[in-house]
């Protein structure tokens, strides 16, 4: 992926949004991965030129959060719950069968840059465990049996 | 909207009763996260459409609500003022109950909750079983306001008790009859937040600078989301908590710290705040009375260590959550090396009622006999998010002291599927579980620390005996083991090691001498880590140890997993039920699975990964685990 100019003018916007103020370079990176899907060397530089803040801490701000990624994400996350009580559900086994589709581990992206699988602990609606969310749809009281027939429909 | 004024609060309240009045049904619509996965959203907008094109408007109105906690059973609709409940509730269902309900006055049977045994059906919210036991103090606005719309906020008494903090307490007023009531913090650590009020505001006035205020919805335990459902139902509860709190030590600027995996209570929490503005609740000359103050958001990225004070501290000040050593403490050096009061969106959420009904009356409610330090009991309501394996999973507040049976079998209804009860987890991955001994023990701060537990943010996980202690304990482990934040040795190596170990056993692969070595990996790190995260984070390890020895013995030394959960002890086989119906057959993701039509099939050993795919779907109960 190479960044272009217009990708630049995207990062001045949202630094813009916070005002360049240094104690929301969080909020910057978090609009950085929603509208990237990654966060890259030429985002954190010029975060490091607007912000003042230097590039080491920023790198380490991008690596020390769950939310962020340094490597491109697929179009839909699929984020996997394996919060306590979904654990207890048996989440554990929807990942596994999620990991067996689409042939790619907790973490990594499919080659054609469709899913990317994501644990997550906890997304808060513990009574519908198990719980999985692919892209902005939440899906509760999954079982691993299932999951075939729910990737066909992002397919 | 022009800014308000005092009075104007009472005038707001009694033009929106007015109207209120003219309406012969409310149809409350639950829009918290549960019941919006479950399609509520699409529900509301056909029911207002539906109520339009009828011509039904004058008489009928839909209103979006926060959480009404009873999640499994949604999307719910509760028909106010009568209350009547309504689960499960599809597309299709608006046409009856607009046409059978709402026109002709008959209830929609088929959509009201059945009583488990007698299978009656219960017509009203507050003869369900699930709400019978509940106080409501924090989510005293659930289901009832449209967390939208500031108006109801303000009919049901929302921004009363700041009128009062306003202008007839003076701070050190405000800040005794918190301490009076004895309100010990929801996040976890318990502690009374009186004290921690009153000693910021000495910090303030001795260094003569501004504190800060500010909240905490991180709500990182995984197996908690009451905060999210109190933003989401009532975030002015939080705001007028906030600004109460700025009241009694001088602040002028607040800040809610909020996940962003929480897009609605997000969402909501803005809508909020400007409306808040634009009312005048929050922002310069506050109600007239020439008080001001301002709240913030900062948006949490992912890091379970940043529910720890000082992590969440670093974190809003845009640098990665780490924790520091605990001699500084928050109330002198906190958010910008100034003195801060922080404390969670539950306890936030408590502040009003208690300056509105006054000390006593809260201090009234729980247990313990607080009149000499908060310290001796713990007052008001706990908010638990009840999950698991139960019958009635959900969002509960009770008040301190109930037992865990009373939680469990009386508002939860007890296990699914006639299974028998293991264990209750409390406290997230710094609390322990505990077992059916001990399903008597009162719920408050003190009881469960002292059985090995906590009470945490008030995750309530039930196990039933398909549940694998250790595995548990693995699991919450490999949670800690991940949001670590590594700065500590203790911490970081303890929880590898411990990991590895627990590992080993439920691989089969655990030795004699398992036992004793984690127990002095945990024994240095409850007394050697920096922050509570590495202080607390044996406790999962530990309270299994004591309550379900056995089954690490039984892991260990036989080589088994009694609860069939562990993969590598266990074996997927076919018994004689099986009637050849090919469904496991067609399942199997591996082709372990082989056999003729209408006989029985067989699970070749050497392919199956356990992954009970073929357990799951079996309708005959042919599959077993040995």
């Amino acid at each position: 992926m190479s960044f272009v100019n217009n990708d630049l003018k995207k990062v001045n916007k949202i630094i813009k949004k916070w005002n360049s103020d240094n104690e929301y370079v969080i909020e910057m990176l978090q609009d950085i991965q929603d509208e990237f899907r990654y966060i890259s060397k030429e985002a954190l530089e010029q975060l490091n030129k607007e912000t003042k803040v230097p590039l080491a801490n920023l790198y380490h701000i991008a690596t020390f959060y769950k939310a962020f990624s340094l490597e491109p994400k697929g179009k839909f996350e699929i984020q996997v719950c394996l919060g306590t009580a979904c654990h207890v559900k048996g989440s554990q086994r929807v990942l596994e069968a999620f990991e067996r589709e689409l042939n790619i581990k907790d973490g990594e992206t499919t080659s054609n840059k469709l899913f990317t699988i994501e644990v997550v602990r906890c997304l808060g609606c513990c009574s519908l465990s198990s719980v999985i969310t692919i892209g902005n749809d939440l899906f509760g009281e999954v079982r691993p049996s299932q999951v075939p027939k729910l990737l066909k429909k992002y397919i | 909207m022009s800014k308000i004024l005092l009075h104007d609060l009472d005038h707001i309240k009694e033009k929106k009763l007015t109207e209120q009045k003219n309406y012969k049904a409310m149809l409350m619509v639950c829009t918290g996260t549960g019941c919006v996965s479950a399609g509520s959203f699409t529900l509301y907008d056909l029911l207002k459409k539906e109520l339009k094109d009828r011509n039904l408007e004058k008489d009928f109105i839909a209103v979006p609500t926060g959480c009404n906690g009873f999640c499994a059973q949604g999307p719910i609709i509760v028909v106010q003022p009568e209350g009547i409940l309504y689960q499960k509730v599809k597309e299709n269902n608006i046409s009856e109950i607009i046409e059978q309900h709402l026109i002709n006055g008959k209830l929609v049977e088929k959509l009201m909750y059945k009583d488990r045994l007698s299978k009656k059906p219960i017509p009203k919210m507050k003869d369900i079983q699930f709400f019978g036991k509940q106080m409501l103090i924090a989510l005293r606005n659930r289901g009832i306001i449209d967390p939208g719309n500031i108006e109801d906020a303000i009919t049901r008494g929302a921004y009363k008790a700041l009128s009062k903090a306003l202008t007839k307490m003076k701070p050190e007023e405000i800040i005794k009859e918190v301490k009076k009531s004895a309100i010990r913090g929801r996040g976890g650590g318990g502690f009374p937040t009186g004290i921690k009020w009153e000693s910021c505001y000495k910090a303030a006035i001795n260094r003569k600078e501004k504190p800060y205020i500010v909240c905490n919805g991180d709500e990182g335990d995984p197996g908690a989301f009451m905060d999210r459902s109190i933003v989401e139902a009532d975030p002015h509860a939080v705001i007028e908590g906030m600004t109460i709190g700025a009241r009694a030590t001088g602040a002028e600027e607040g800040y809610v710290y909020i996940r962003k995996e929480y897009p609605l209570a997000l969402e909501r929490l803005r809508k909020a705040i400007n409306d808040a503005k634009e009312y005048g609740l929050l922002g310069e000359d506050i109600l007239g009375t020439g008080f001001k103050f301002e709240i913030k958001i900062h948006q949490g990225a992912g890091a379970f260590v940043c529910g720890e004070s000082t992590a969440l501290m670093a974190s809003m000040e845009g640098k990665a959550g780490e924790p520091r050593a605990k001699y500084i403490h928050n109330v002198e050096y906190g958010y910008r090396n100034k003195p801060t009061i922080l404390n969670n969106v539950e306890t936030w959420a408590n502040i009003p009622v208690i300056i509105d009904k006054g000390a006593k009356w809260f201090a009234s409610i729980g247990s313990g006999d607080v009149s000499e330090s908060p310290w001796n009991g713990s007052t008001g309501t706990k908010v638990f998010s009840l999950v698991g394996d139960i019958v009635n999973s959900g969002l509960v507040e009770v008040p301190m002291g109930i037992t865990l049976r009373e939680i469990i079998y009386h508002i939860g209804e007890g296990i699914p599927n006639d299974r028998k009860f293991k264990a209750v987890q409390t406290g997230g991955p710094s609390g322990g579980c505990l077992p059916e001994s001990l399903l008597d023990l009162p719920v408050d701060f003190d009881k469960l620390t002292k059985a090995g537990s906590m009470m945490g943010s008030g995750g309530m996980i039930i196990m039933d005996d398909r549940t694998c202690m250790v595995d548990v304990a693995k699991y919450f482990i490999n949670f800690l083991k991940d949001e670590s934040c590594g700065k500590c040795i203790p911490c970081r190596e303890g929880l590898i090691l411990l990991y590895e170990i627990l590992d080993n056993i439920t691989k089969g692969k655990g030795q004699d001498t398992d036992i004793e070595i984690i127990e002095q990996i945990c024994d240095t790190m409850v007394n050697s880590s920096l922050c509570g995260l590495g202080q607390t984070a044996p406790n999962p390890v530990l309270s299994t140890l004591k309550y379900f020895h056995d089954e690490y013995i039984d892991h260990i030394n036989n080589k088994k997993c009694p609860a069939g959960k562990c993969k590598d002890l266990i074996k997927f086989e076919i018994n004689d039920n099986c009637t050849g119906c090919v469904l496991c057959d067609k399942n199997c993701p591996v082709e372990a699975i082989s056999g003729e039509l209408k006989k029985k099939y067989q699970i070749d050993q050497t392919k199956c990964i356990q992954c009970g795919i073929c357990y799951d779907v079996c309708k005959y109960n042919a599959v077993t685990i040995n």
